[in-house]
C-alpha cells in the first residue's frame, strides 16, 4: 500500500515515530561520540603519565646502559594487560630493552619517532624523552597500548544508546498511539459520517464534534451542510409527492374525460348509424312517390304541378346529399388513423383522373408537382385532396381557361402544400367562414355544394396535427394552404 | 322464365310498395313474398308449428338490415347456419352504407350488398338490375333434399 493510502492513524503514528526516532538517534550518536572522544583523551593522558613515570625511572638504566635494569623497569607494564609493547632506545636510537622480551615486529619501530602520543593502526602509541635534568637527553621511551578499552567503552555506550533508543521508541509509540487519536478521531468520525450519508443517502446522521479547533469548525460546517441537504431532500420529496398527487388527479380527470369522450363518441356513432339508416328512408318515400305521381298521374297535372313535384324531388335529393356529407364528416372524426408515408402527387393524379372520367365535357388544366409526400392516413388524405381538387374544378367552372395547381413550399422548415385555382375566388372578409359546417360563400344556383366539404377537410388536417388556411381574390382564384 | 320467387324482407311499407313497383315496371313478374320483420322471414324459410316450410326456396332474398324483433344480420346468420339455406343467395338491400355493415354483411356470407338510392329513378334501375341478375342470369346452387 502506498504511503499516501495509509489510514491517517498510521500516518500520524509513523510521523511521530519517525521524528522521535530521528531525534533519539541523533542524540545517541552525539552521546556515543562524546563518550568515545572523552575516553580516548583520558586514555592518552593516562598513557602519557605512565610513559613519563617510566621515562623518569629509566634515566639511570639508560645513563649506565644497564639493559637488565631497563628490562625490569619495562616489565612493570605486565600489570596492565592493555600494554602490548614498550621499548627504550638509547641516545643513538638503538633498542636498549623491549617489553615483552620479543614483541611482534610490527609493534616495535626500529628507530624512535618524534615525541608525542597518537593512535596508529588500532593502537595508541607514544614516544617520550628520557632525560636527565632539563636538557640532557639520554634516549627515548616507546610505549604501545591496545585500544580494546576504547572498543569496550564504545560497545557499552552503544548498548546503552540502543537500549535507551528502544525504550524511548516504545514510549514514543505508546504516546503517539495515545495522542494521534486527538487528531485522527474527529477526522475518522467525519469520514464515517460522510460515508454513511453518501452510501445510505441518510442525511439525518451528524458527525460528533470533539473540540473547537479547525477540525471542530470542519465538523460544524459538514453538519450544517448535511442539515441543508436533509432539508432540501425533504422539500424535494414534498414537491415530488405534490407532483405525483397532481399527476394522479390529472390522470383521473383525463380518464374521466376519456370515458366521457368515449361515451360521446359512441353516442355519435349510434347517432350517425341511425341517421344513415333512418333519415334516408323517408326521403326515399318522398322521392319515390313523387316519381310515382309523375309517372302515373303526370298527364292529369299541369306544368306547374309537375314542376312542383320535380322541386320536391330535387330537394329530397339535396337532402340526401347533405346527409351523406354530414355522415362523411362524422366518419372522418371517428375513423381510426393509420399513419404511413403517402404519395400525395400520385393520389392527386388519381383524383384528377377520376374527375376527368366522370366529367369528360369539361376541360380543366391540372398541374400536379411530382414527388409530393407526407406522413398521414392515406384514406383521410385522399378525402382532403378529393375535396380541394374538386373545389378547384368546380369553382373554375366559369373561367375560360381553368387551371388548378398542386404544389408545395417550405416555410420556416414546415412543408406547406398549396392547391391553387384561377376560379371564382372569394372575399377575404369571409375567409374565417370558409371552413365552418354548412357555411357557403356562393349560392347553390351559382355553384353546387353543401358546405360540408371544407369542414371535413379541416377536421382531417386537424386530426393530423396540421393547419389549413386560404387566400382568395374575387374572380381571380383561391389558394388553399395546409400542413400535416 | 325462371319460376323463382323473391323473398323481400322489409319492414317499411313504402319501401315494399316502391320495390314491388320497381320490379313490376321492368316485367319482372316473379312472385314477391314480403316478410315485414326478421321473425316473419325466418318463419317463412324454416316453417312454424302451424305451417310447413315451402318446398321451393326463393331464388334470392332481398334483405334489409334494420328490422324489428330480429334484425337483418341475425336473419342472415340463421340462413347461413341451416344446411338447407346455407347456399341461398342473399342480397343485402338497405339504406346505410356504413362500412361496418358492409363488412359484417360479407363476413356473415352475404352474396351482395346494395345501398338503396334515394333517387327513385336510380332505385328502379337498381331493382331492375338485381331482379334480372339474380332471377335470370345467376345459376343457384341445387337445394339439398330435406329429410
Amino acid at each position: 500500500m502506498a504511503i499516501r493510502d495509509w489510514p491517517i492513524k498510521r500516518k500520524l503514528t509513523a510521523i511521530l515515530l519517525l521524528i522521535s526516532g530521528l531525534v533519539l538517534v541523533l542524540t545517541s550518536a552525539a552521546f556515543v561520540t562524546y563518550q568515545v572522544v572523552t575516553f580516548r583523551q583520558t586514555m592518552r593522558n593516562n598513557l602519557a603519565t605512565r610513559a613519563q613515570i617510566l621515562a623518569a625511572n629509566s634515566t639511570a638504566a639508560l645513563a649506565f646502559a644497564n639493559e637488565a635494569d631497563a628490562r625490569e623497569i619495562l616489565a612493570a607494564l605486565k600489570a596492565d594487560p592493555h600494554m602490548v609493547a614498550a621499548a627504550l632506545y638509547g641516545q643513538d636510537g638503538h633498542v636498549v630493552a623491549t617489553y615483552p622480551a620479543r614483541p611482534p615486529a610490527d609493534l616495535l619501530p626500529p628507530t624512535p619517532q618524534p615525541d608525542g602520543y597518537r593512535f596508529e593502526h588500532g593502537y595508541l602509541v607514544g614516544f617520550a624523552p628520557v632525560a636527565q635534568g632539563a636538557n640532557q637527553r639520554l634516549g627515548t621511551l616507546y610505549i604501545a597500548s591496545d585500544t580494546k578499552a576504547v572498543a569496550d567503552a564504545l560497545r557499552l555506550s552503544g548498548i546503552i544508546a540502543i537500549v535507551v533508543l528502544a525504550i524511548a521508541m516504545l514510549a514514543a509509540y505508546a504516546m503517539a498511539a495515545a495522542l494521534q487519536g486527538r487528531i485522527s478521531e474527529p477526522i475518522l468520525a467525519l469520514a464515517q459520517t460522510a460515508t454513511a450519508a453518501s452510501t445510505r443517502q441518510d442525511y439525518s446522521v451528524r458527525a460528533p464534534k470533539f473540540g473547537a479547533d479547525e477540525l471542530g469548525t470542519l465538523t460544524d460546517a459538514f453538519n450544517q451542510m448535511l442539515g441543508r441537504i436533509e432539508e432540501q431532500k425533504k422539500e424535494l420529496q414534498q414537491h415530488a409527492m405534490k407532483l405525483e398527487q397532481r399527476v394522479a388527479e390529472r390522470t383521473a380527470e383525463l380518464e374521466r374525460r376519456a370515458v366521457e369522450l368515449q361515451a360521446a363518441n359512441s353516442e355519435l356513432d349510434a347517432f350517425a348509424y341511425s341517421v344513415s339508416h333512418d333519415l334516408r328512408a323517408p326521403l326515399r318515400s318522398i322521392d319515390g312517390f313523387s316519381q310515382v305521381l309523375l309517372e302515373d298521374y303526370g298527364a292529369q297535372l299541369d306544368e306547374a304541378g309537375r314542376d312542383s313535384l320535380q322541386r320536391v324531388r330535387a330537394a329530397t335529393q339535396r337532402m340526401a346529399t347533405l346527409i351523406d356529407d354530414l355522415l362523411k364528416l362524422a366518419r372522418v372524426s371517428r375513423a381510426e388513423m393509420r399513419t404511413e408515408r403517402v404519395d400525395l402527387s400520385g393520389m392527386a393524379r388519381d383524383v384528377v383522373a377520376d374527375i376527368q372520367r366522370t366529367t369528360p365535357d369539361r376541360q380543366v388544366e391540372f398541374a400536379i408537382a411530382p414527388g409530393l409526400e407526407a406522413e398521414g392516413d392515406a384514406r383521410l388524405l385522399r378525402v382532403v385532396l378529393d375535396n380541394l381538387l374538386r373545389n378547384g374544378w368546380k369553382y373554375t367552372g366559369k373561367q375560360p381557361q381553368p387551371r388548378v395547381e398542386f404544389t408545395a413550399v417550405d416555410e420556416n422548415g414546415d412543408r406547406v402544400f398549396v392547391i391553387k385555382d384561377n376560379g371564382a375566388g372569394f372575399d377575404m372578409k369571409y375567409a374565417n367562414k370558409l371552413f365552418g359546417v354548412f357555411q357557403r360563400l356562393h349560392s347553390t344556383a351559382e355553384f353546387e355544394g353543401t358546405g360540408v366539404g371544407l369542414a371535413t377537410v379541416r377536421r382531417i388536417i386537424n386530426r393530423h396535427g396540421g393547419r389549413i388556411w386560404a387566400e382568395g381574390v374575387v374572380d381571380q382564384g383561391a389558394t388553399f394552404y395546409f400542413t400535416l | 322464365m325462371n319460376p323463382g320467387k323473391i323473398l323481400l324482407v322489409e319492414d317499411n311499407p313504402d319501401d315494399v310498395a316502391l320495390t314491388i313497383r320497381a320490379l313490376k315496371s321492368h316485367n319482372i313478374t316473379n312472385d314477391v313474398i314480403v316478410a315485414q320483420d326478421g321473425v316473419q322471414a325466418i318463419d317463412y324459410l324454416f316453417g312454424t308449428k302451424q305451417q310447413r316450410a315451402p318446398t321451393d326456396l326463393p331464388a334470392v332474398v332481398l334483405l334489409d338490415l334494420k328490422l324489428p324483433k330480429i334484425n337483418g344480420m341475425e336473419v342472415l346468420q340463421r340462413i347461413r347456419s341451416e344446411e338447407r339455406t346455407r347456399l341461398l343467395p342473399v342480397v343485402i338491400l338497405t339504406s346505410s352504407d356504413e362500412e361496418r355493415d358492409v363488412i359484417d354483411g360479407y363476413k356473415l356470407g352475404a352474396n351482395s350488398y346494395v345501398r338503396k338510392p334515394v333517387d327513385f329513378v336510380e332505385f328502379t334501375k337498381a331493382a331492375q338490375q338485381l331482379g334480372l341478375y339474380w332471377l335470370l342470369m345467376n345459376r343457384a346452387a341445387p337445394v339439398p333434399r330435406g329429410p
